[in-house]
């Protein structure tokens, strides 16, 4: 039988960098001897549009592999929010980037909000890397995979050249997680 | 085995093609299966191979006959409108005994349709996609590790058979990224084409150009020796002979999987993607008490009705969830012929069919 499941959903805009977060994130998971399966749904448009990652990570096997009732979710955009709130596990975990999303509905989920994008365009210089400081922040919340492993995940998969940059994206988003009260 | 990786399933379907012996690829690119393309284009020219984009999916498909017909395993990578595209040069295919891999990676259709979303409603394409009748085989994975170990089977049929070989993934299990292990290299049989002095039953041996024979290739009905006819018994002996080839290996073309069935009541009968949705449903029945199973088709055409038959006879109801408006649906009342209910579930919003849908279908019967 398939064994515990947790699973994530990370959504907001094409470009965010959201698919890329999803295989880094389901990439570490392996790293870290278990099992993980990612999908995505994107539009036609390279850039702009809704787009998610998901990613489930389980010991056992994993037959259904899209998320149904996500531990957590990461959302980018308002939009998002608005339409992927209602599917988040009761007592699971709403991350949302807090200048891209100003509304949270109240619900029965944790709600941690965290400048994402801002601090990867102010402290870390790139508001490219915004995905790497998201996944920062997720890990340092739900400490799935330990964050030595996902920092090697983060560096087998950016671009050669980028290492540094994103290495202190991924360490920006721990330490913004870390710090970061659940409401 | 190999050490453990997240790889995607397209990605599997590259390995698996380099495992089974790919040396041409042409194509041209097209969504959910562009990863293919993009990643031969770079893998091929390192093992002496040859990648080409072509001007379009006619000119693709023929090249991938042309090198076959040089000596070489040749595929090509397409979704739905492209396959529309393919269908005349895979019934040249057919009648000139060329063996060839196609993959069709199923987006929304008709038509552009849509381009980044799952479907299952090239099922009968695959089949009857071009025009008479004609012999074909096709394989639909439900996972990454699949997509790797049919890729290797496909490429095995075609040369074996000497016949086009339909891999039909969807956008859910070609895009989808999974922890695998793949086989160690020469694990898997690669199979080999009948040759002058070996050949099976129904296969002529077949010689290559370049290698000093005299060879005739020709889409035209002709006889044994190559050379066109239009003499009524030399046009039937060839079309049977070459279905023949298939329809009478359909028990070792039979690829089934069978989950939870030996006391089942009610049975899903469920390929590609939607089998992994459907094994869930299974357990999440069984978990409430539910007598349900699972027969997973991995090999579509030649259709297994033998199976289904069989299945028909010990159950009470077979359920076939597709994402399409009931394709296989149609297969399996044919060969469960009255035995059992059979009952279709359909879902052509673009989203892939979910667990907590089916479970009450399954309930239900």
């Amino acid at each position: 039988m398939a064994g515990e499941r947790w699973e994530a959903r990370l959504a907001g805009a094409g470009g965010q960098g959201l698919i890329t977060a999803g295989i880094i994130l389901a990439e570490a998971a392996v790293l870290a001897g278990r099992n993980a399966v990612q999908t995505q749904s994107y539009g036609p448009e390279s850039r702009g549009g809704a787009s998610r990652a998901e990613v489930v990570i389980s010991d056992g096997e994993i037959d259904y592999p899209k998320v149904t009732g996500p531990d957590v979710l990461l959302v980018m955009t308002q939009e998002a929010c608005r339409r992927y709130l209602g599917a988040l596990k009761p007592g699971g975990l709403l991350v949302a980037d807090q200048d891209l999303v100003d509304e949270v509905p109240p619900g029965p989920y944790r709600v941690v909000r965290v400048p994402i994008t801002r601090i990867a365009r102010e402290e870390v210089g790139r508001e490219i890397v915004a995905n790497i400081v998201a996944l920062g922040v997720l890990v340092a919340l739900t400490e799935v995979v330990p964050e030595g492993v996902l920092e090697e995940a983060v560096m087998a998969r950016v671009p050669r050249g980028t290492e540094e940059l994103n290495r202190k994206a991924l360490r920006a988003g721990l330490a913004a997680g870390k710090g970061t009260a659940a409401r | 085995m190999s050490k453990p990786r997240l790889m995607q399933g397209n990605e599997a379907c590259v390995e698996g093609a380099l495992e089974a012996g790919l040396r041409f690829f042409a194509g041209y690119p097209i969504t959910p299966s562009t990863e293919i393309a993009e990643m031969l284009a770079e893998r091929l020219p390192r093992v002496g191979g040859v990648f080409i984009q072509m001007e379009d999916e006619i000119g693709s498909m023929a090249a991938v006959i042309g090198a076959s017909l040089a000596g070489v395993r040749s595929m090509t990578a397409t979704s739905g409108p492209g396959f529309s595209l393919k269908q005349e040069n895979i019934g040249y295919a057919a009648i000139t005994e060329t063996p060839c891999v196609v993959v069709n990676v199923q987006r929304v259709g008709p038509s552009t349709g849509m381009p980044t979303s799952p479907a299952q409603g090239d099922v009968m394409q695959a089949r009857w996609g071009t025009h008479g009748d004609h012999p074909v085989v096709v394989l639909a994975p439900a996972s990454v590790l699949e997509t790797y170990v049919l890729t290797v089977r496909a490429f095995a049929i075609a040369d074996e058979l000497r016949v086009p070989v339909i891999l039909l993934s969807d956008e859910v299990t070609a895009h989808m990224r999974e922890r695998v292990q793949l086989p160690d290299p020469g694990a898997l049989p690669r199979g080999e084409r009948p040759r002058p002095g070996r050949a099976p039953a129904n296969v002529p041996p077949m010689v290559h150009f370049g290698e000093g024979g005299r060879i005739l290739v020709t889409g035209l009905y002709h006889d044994p020796s190559g050379f066109w006819t239009e003499k009524p018994e030399e046009a039937d002996r060839l079309l049977r002979r070459l279905c023949g080839k298939v329809e009478s290996r359909r028990e070792e073309l039979t690829l089934v999987e069978r989950w939870y069935l030996d006391d089942a009541r009610v049975a899903v009968i469920a390929y590609g993607c939607v089998a992994r949705t459907a094994l869930r449903a299974v357990r999440l029945a069984r978990e409430r008490g539910g007598r349900a199973g699972m027969l997973r088709l991995a090999c579509l055409w030649p259709f297994p009705r033998h199976e289904v038959a069989a299945l028909a006879e010990k159950v009470d109801a077979i359920v076939v969830p597709e994402m399409n408006l009931g394709q296989v649906l149609g297969e399996v009342e044919r060969a469960a012929c009255g035995r059992c209910r059979v009952i279709g579930y359909h879902r052509v919003d673009s989203e892939l069919i979910r667990p907590e849908e089916l479970v009450p279908v399954l309930e239900g019967v």
